[in-house]
């Protein structure tokens, strides 16, 4: 089972550390971490995704919240809320694959962000699954290079 | 008025009201030591090794329940208090652990001596600190000793680089400290303190199972209180010893691997088990999927991270033990007409049963002088005085624990999460500085003594008399056991056989020594120690291959007890 944590902590030296050793040390995965600062001082939020099942996401839980340097844990389950990933995608492209690549750019809403004789870059946003989907269009064309951001996520707020 | 680093240091700890500090100076700390030589408030005792001078430190806590502090230097200075703070940070004790570090502008630069310390030591502290601003210094003392002290205690680090020592600030010592992602329940819920109060008065065959953190929150009281009031019987894990006078009719001694059979069958055959301070340890529970099959769990802990993960807990309740069974008890009086006796009859008729069929028992036909009649006599001689006894880990650890009866808190120091060999002398020194007026006897193996025998300076130095009691079977000996029980009696590297002569090592330390082989030598040599002023070794040649049982193999669920 795949959960997503929001966490928000002091931004102090070592703060990574200790999460990242929380997992660790408990021999669980950590499948995408974010980490950057928020508007109030100080502080950071973590998004973490992580996976396990329902006694290892309550232990993850508790823990997170037993550092003393974590201030607040979000878990994202069943109340509804937005996820969002960005992902640079650099392709190789010549002649015949350009018109496709951009074809399938437009479909995705995304931007192509840097252009040479032989590649673009492309700049995507959305879900994970929507990041996959362009993934899986792009490969046959041929991905020179990836980066993905992992996830980032809120709760969305109760409409009236 | 400003002060340097190292005044603020010993002036924040003297806030605190540190008596003492363990450890041993260095090339980054002569600044803090030379700040000590200047005052008389706090007395700095030179330990011979780092791990030792940590050890003391949580000894001295362990006893008297005041955080332990210790004094080292960097690199190797710090990296020797690992295994202190690791065993300090599995039985939760308070201990500061300060590490002199190079100066900052070398951070990182493969200084002399330079350790990372703060990185090394992250995952076996509560909490640490690298001070980088003089400013900062005062305000991190407090918080250490706060984030130490509070919750489920911990050790905390602080390192404390050499530029920081002479670098000078206004000193001001903060009265309160608020962390804001720091804030322990103390308080158990109410409504969940109710739906336990039912379930206890609605149990047939309940069953106090007290751990290691009822000793901590000293909840011996309210625990006595509530066992006495509902007639539950009660057993201890090796760190609850003494949060239940061992002596009452309603203890069953300590459960476990080598536990008492009448504890570990009543574990497997309650229908109520009420958790306080424990941890469902694996040397507790045995087998887990097999642990406690009839019973309902209740389970008190400070620390929600300890509920429910090793046992599926049916009553969760987050709370200081002390405080869950003082908002606890009232609730009962709603009850007091009932006779408990008489609704308890069964359950204590059965226990009892038990109690008498396989009481712990040893070998009493021989000439040897077997290690468990060593603890009896041991007993019967002060019990009276009621003395803190420090042990090593292994199986003189369990034949203290079994044949020495316990009546009082924090009089039992032993490394039960860790099983650090090599703690029980340190750790019975630091208890020594905590209780001029007390006895301490240290319990060793021939084994773990060895690993921190070159303490016996510091109790010469000090002339500190710690009675020291070494079961010498020359032997590793907890772990031949485990060969001879079960890998074919291939007794692999846990042959002793060049051992020094600790009579004559100790007296090349001045200290007192005599050895004894016999039965009959054993009570009279043991009032020697007793009565002794001074600090004195006693090395007693134990029949070799004894055994400690009933044991639980590892692995196999409690009722699985080889009882010979």
């Amino acid at each position: 089972m795949k959960r997503i944590y929001s966490i928000i902590v002091e931004n102090e030296s070592g703060v990574l550390s200790r999460v990242a050793n929380l997992f660790s040390a408990r021999g669980y995965n950590v499948e995408s971490l974010s980490v950057a600062p928020i508007d109030e001082e100080g502080l950071s939020r973590m998004t973490i995704v992580t996976d396990g099942n329902e006694q290892v996401l309550e232990q993850i839980g508790k823990q997170l919240n037993k550092l003393i340097d974590v201030i607040k844990v979000i878990q994202f389950g069943d109340e509804p809320y937005v996820e969002r990933e960005m992902a640079l995608i650099k392709m190789h492209t010549d002649r015949n694959t350009r018109a496709e690549v951009l074809r399938i750019v437009d479909i995705f809403r995304g931007k192509v962000v840097d252009v040479s004789h032989d590649s673009y870059t492309i700049e995507v946003t959305g879900d994970s699954t929507k990041i996959d989907a362009i993934l899986s269009l792009l490969e046959p064309l041929g991905i020179k290079e990836l980066a993905r951001t992992g996830k980032v996520a809120m709760i969305r707020e109760k409409k009236r | 008025m400003k002060l340097t680093g190292a005044e603020i240091f010993i002036e924040s700890l003297k806030k605190e009201g540190v008596e003492y500090l363990f450890g041993i100076p260095g090339g980054a700390v002569i600044d803090l030591h030379d700040a000590l030589y200047k005052q008389n408030d706090i007395k700095f005792i030179l330990t011979r090794h780092e791990q030792a001078a940590v050890h003391m430190a949580d000894g001295y806590a362990r006893s008297t329940g005041k955080p332990g502090v210790s004094l080292v230097t960097s690199g190797p200075g710090a990296t020797n208090t690992i295994t202190g703070l690791a065993t300090a940070y599995m039985d939760s004790v308070p201990i500061i652990v300060f590490t002199g570090q190079v100066p900052t502008p070398l951070i990182g630069n493969d200084a002399f001596q330079e350790a990372d310390i703060v990185g090394m030591s992250r995952p076996c502290t509560k909490y640490n600190f690298l001070v980088k601003d003089v400013n900062e210094l005062a305000k991190t003392i407090k918080k250490a000793f706060y984030i130490a002290t509070t919750g489920r205690p911990g050790p905390v680090l602080i390192d404390f680089p050499k530029d920081i020592q002479v670098a000078k600030a206004e000193f001001k010592y903060p009265e309160t400290i608020h962390i804001r992602g720091y804030n322990p329940t103390y308080h158990g819920n109410p409504k969940q303190i109710k739906k336990v109060v039912k379930a206890i008065v609605n149990s047939k065959k309940p069953l106090l199972y007290v751990g290691g953190g009822a000793v901590i929150s000293e909840a011996h009281k309210e625990i006595y209180s509530l066992a006495k009031k509902l007639q539950i019987p009660v057993f201890t894990t090796l760190m609850g010893i003494g949060a239940f006078p061992e002596d009452d009719e309603l203890s069953l001694g300590m459960a476990g691997m080598h536990g008492t059979f009448r504890a570990n069958m009543a574990i497997q055959y309650c229908d109520m088990l009420i958790s306080i301070g424990a941890r469902f340890d694996d040397r507790v529970t045995g087998k887990v999927s097999e642990f406690a099959p009839y019973a309902k769990v209740v389970h008190i802990d400070i620390d929600p991270t300890s509920i429910s993960k090793n046992i599926e807990v049916d009553y969760p309740l987050v709370g200081d033990a002390k405080l869950v069974l003082q908002d606890m008890l009232p609730l009962f009086d709603e009850y007091s007409t009932v006779d408990w006796k008489e609704v308890r009859k069964p359950w204590l008729d059965q226990i009892n049963k038990w109690k008498n069929e396989h009481k712990l028992a040893y070998n009493k036909e021989t000439d040897e002088i077997v290690p468990q009649y060593v603890m009896e006599k041991l007993n019967e001689l002060t019990k009276s005085d009621d003395p803190i006894i420090s042990t090593e880990v292994g199986q003189h650890q369990m034949w203290v624990a079994q044949f020495y009866t316990f009546k009082n808190p924090r009089r039992l120091l032993t490394s039960g999460g860790l099983g650090t060999m090599g703690y029980g002398f340190p750790a019975g020194i630091g208890a020594k500085f905590g209780f001029d007026d007390k006895q301490v006897y240290v319990i060793a193996g021939d084994g773990s003594f060895q690993m921190n025998v070159q303490e016996l300076a510091t109790i010469a130095a000090y002339n500190k008399p710690v009675k020291i009691i070494i079961m010498n079977n020359g032997y590793l000996g907890m772990v031949r056991q485990w060969q001879q029980l079960f890998y074919g009696r291939r007794y692999a590297n846990t042959v002793l056989d060049v051992q020094p002569d600790f009579v004559r090592l100790a007296e090349s330390y001045g200290i007192k020594a005599r050895r004894i082989s016999k039965k009959g030598e054993v009570a009279e040599a043991l009032k020697e120690l007793v009565d002794c002023k001074k600090p004195y070794l006693l090395d007693v040649v134990i029949a070799r291959e004894e055994n400690v049982y009933p044991m639980v193999p590892a692995g196999a669920s409690l009722d699985n007890m080889l009882l010979t």
